[in-house]
């Protein structure tokens, strides 16, 4: 039999050079921990020298690799929120109780939004406030972490972040909106 | 509690159907008394505007420029690169 023309072939020897960088950025921009993401990639290239053989040349050599990468990734979410899972979500029942009244579902009145600098603030200009940003998300437990950065990083459909974090979609949907809740109100509360 | 009084005065349930608008599909019976609840709650209008303007700044702190200096310690990349060749020498 004879195999389909390939345009894209390997060259392992090549990678480290070519890729590392890339790699390395790509992981630590999506788990956040220098360690952790330079393990990523060492086992991504070991993965790879260990498919060599089921590579088909149908991508580019950066795209198989990232998508060896971005399977391990996922790996990483599901070990983060792994038996965390429901206590989180009970943790979280907590804290958006605290946000409403139990019996009307009303805003507290303590914690009902504010007007605060957020809202004529300009993400694209203002970069000064990333800082704040970045505390409050870092508070956030880790599976909602990992929702938000397959959501906003990866534009990621619902779906597809359900089924690769394991959750349904009713939890996805609670999660983002506790979340955005406890976001919401840290940024109020540390906004300079 | 009827259904519409039910979201008239509940909040929670209101924030709730905003992320889930703002993030994919909420149904039109939801938009509707989404649209209902936000006429009369003016701590909801402002939490869909800032609720909006978060999910910006996420995107934009993620997808920041600032990232694509990030390089790879040498050290840990040769040794990668040794590692890279004993496995293939292996072969």
């Amino acid at each position: 039999m004879i195999s389909p023309p390939t345009d894209h072939q390997l060259d392992p020897k090549n990678w480290v050079k070519a890729y590392a960088d890339y790699l390395y950025m790509y992981a630590i921009t999506r788990v956040n921990d220098e360690e952790q993401a330079q393990d990523l990639v060492q086992e991504t290239f070991l993965a790879g020298l260990n498919a060599m053989s089921r590579f088909e040349g149908k991508s580019s050599e950066r795209t198989w690799l990232t998508a060896i990468l971005k399977n391990k990734i996922i790996d990483v979410y599901r070990k983060r929120s792994s038996g965390l899972k429901t206590r989180e979500l009970a943790n979280a029942e907590g804290e958006v109780d605290d946000f409403f009244n139990g019996h009307d579902g009303h805003w507290k009145e303590q914690y009902a939004p504010q007007p605060f600098g957020i809202d004529n603030y300009d993400p694209l200009e203002g970069k000064e406030l990333n800082g704040i940003l970045k505390k409050c998300m870092e508070k956030l437990p880790a599976l909602w972490q990992s929702v938000f950065t397959m959501k906003h990083l990866d534009d990621e459909p619902t779906d597809a972040v359900c089924s690769e974090l394991k959750i349904s979609a009713a939890n996805y949907w609670v999660i983002i909106h506790r979340a955005k809740l406890n976001l919401r109100a840290c940024l109020q509360k540390n906004w300079i | 509690m009827s259904a519409l009084k039910a979201i008239i005065y509940n909040c929670r349930k209101a924030t709730y159907l905003t992320d889930k608008r703002m993030a994919g599909k909420i149904t039109f019976k939801e938009h509707i008394e989404l649209r209902i609840h936000l006429y009369g709650c003016a701590a909801c209008r402002l939490y869909v505007k800032q609720s909006g303007k978060i999910n910006e700044m996420i995107k934009a702190l993620l997808k920041s420029p600032a990232a694509n200096n990030i390089r790879l310690d040498d050290d840990f990349k040769n040794r990668m690169q040794v590692t890279i060749n004993d496995e293939l020498n292996k072969n």
